[in-house]
């Protein structure tokens, strides 16, 4: 059985799909098969940011009318044989979507793959809720700001209550917390909430802190996933967090201000 | 933060600001999330019924339900003006 990660946050711009790309490759560059659905149907972007965007042919919607067969939309990623990419269709009729149609293609790609990713749009939506509807681990992607650590939390409360595990009486769906566009410098000087402020207010277990770093933007730019930019901080931070979702023990990074003393002392940046 | 903002004198700071707000709005959307939707209704009903017989403005009821393990209590409060029967 494939264990099931949804990729979510409420808020919109935090940082999901481009967690859910970093993940995926990095769980598939540890040797496990694995396969990223992209849940934002009429905006998707996953295939974008994994540089796959020319190789879509058939989508899930395609996969869910019957128009095509699982294996004709799953796109293999060039980089990493182990990891499949399932694109969103950019249909604008959201109610495509439907909930036996994700159970049919998650039941399916359980049999082939070890882990499934699931990049839930934003908002509270359809995909929104199918996204996380099945999910066995949620990956709640925050911002140190104050909408996103509220709409985290309006997050929350929803997996507790509307999943799958909640509706059959199963153990809950298991919450990690990804604390993105981290800026120790500015917590530091009390402009930006902290690690300790979030996890006070949202209690959650940390899988790790994203700094804020400029390889996001470059890497979406060449459609490649940022944890292959092993010299960037936001690639390390990915790659630590996949290791200790696998259950190693990598000790916390990205969290203290690292700033020299004489950048500190002449307010460089 | 540079050589000349240490020797300026530091606010609040704005993240503990943030922080304070947020702590107050999470507990309250918590408490009222798992509210039935027809309490806002409810609420709204039972006024117009009291303001009939009592000069009562609107901000003087406040409405709860609390719940508990195995218990669940629908908690009415409303303040009375001194002696303004209608």
């Amino acid at each position: 059985m494939a264990r099931i990660i949804v990729v979510t946050s409420g808020k919109g711009g935090v940082g999901k799909t481009t967690t859910s790309a970093a993940i995926s490759m990095g769980l598939a560059k540890k040797g496990h098969k694995t396969v990223v659905i992209d849940f934002d149907v009429g905006l998707r972007n996953l295939d974008l940011i994994m540089g796959c965007e020319r190789r879509v042919v058939y989508d899930i919607i395609n996969v869910i009318n019957g128009e095509a067969a699982l294996n004709q939309a799953l796109i293999r990623d060039k980089n990493c044989n182990l990891l499949s990419i399932l694109p969103a269709s950019q249909t604008r009729n959201k109610d495509a979507l439907t909930q036996d149609g994700v159970e049919k293609i998650l039941e399916e790609l359980s049999k082939e793959f070890k882990y499934i990713v699931c990049d839930s749009p934003a908002g509270i939506e359809t995909g929104a809720h199918l996204a996380m509807y099945f999910a066995d681990d949620a990956f709640v992607v925050t911002n140190p700001e104050v909408s996103s650590v509220r709409d985290s939390d309006r997050m929350l409360g929803i997996l507790a209550s509307k999943s799958r595990r909640a509706e059959r009486g199963e153990e809950p769906i298991k919450e990690y917390l990804l604390l993105s566009r981290y800026s120790p410098e500015r917590v530091k000087s009390g402009e930006m909430l902290s690690l300790n402020d979030v996890q006070e207010i949202l209690s959650l277990h940390l899988l790790g802190v994203i700094p804020e770093s400029k390889s996001v933007l470059t890497s979406s730019n060449a459609g490649t996933p940022v944890i292959l930019d092993e010299k960037s901080d936001a690639g390390q931070a990915y790659a630590d967090i996949v290791a200790r979702y696998l259950g190693e023990n990598k000790p916390q990074r990205f969290i203290e201000d690292k700033t020299g003393f004489f950048r500190k002392l002449f307010g460089g940046r | 933060m540079s050589l000349l903002d240490y020797f300026r004198t530091s606010k609040t700071s704005s993240a503990s600001l943030a922080k304070e707000r947020l702590q107050i709005l999470v507990a309250y959307e918590r408490s009222s999330g798992n509210q039935p939707s027809y309490l806002p209704e409810l609420q709204k009903e039972l006024l117009a019924v009291i303001q009939r017989y009592v000069n009562v403005n609107k901000d003087a009821m406040t409405i709860n339900l609390e719940q508990t393990d195995n218990r669940e209590t629908l908690e009415l409060n409303i303040v009375l003006p001194d002696a303004h029967r209608l």
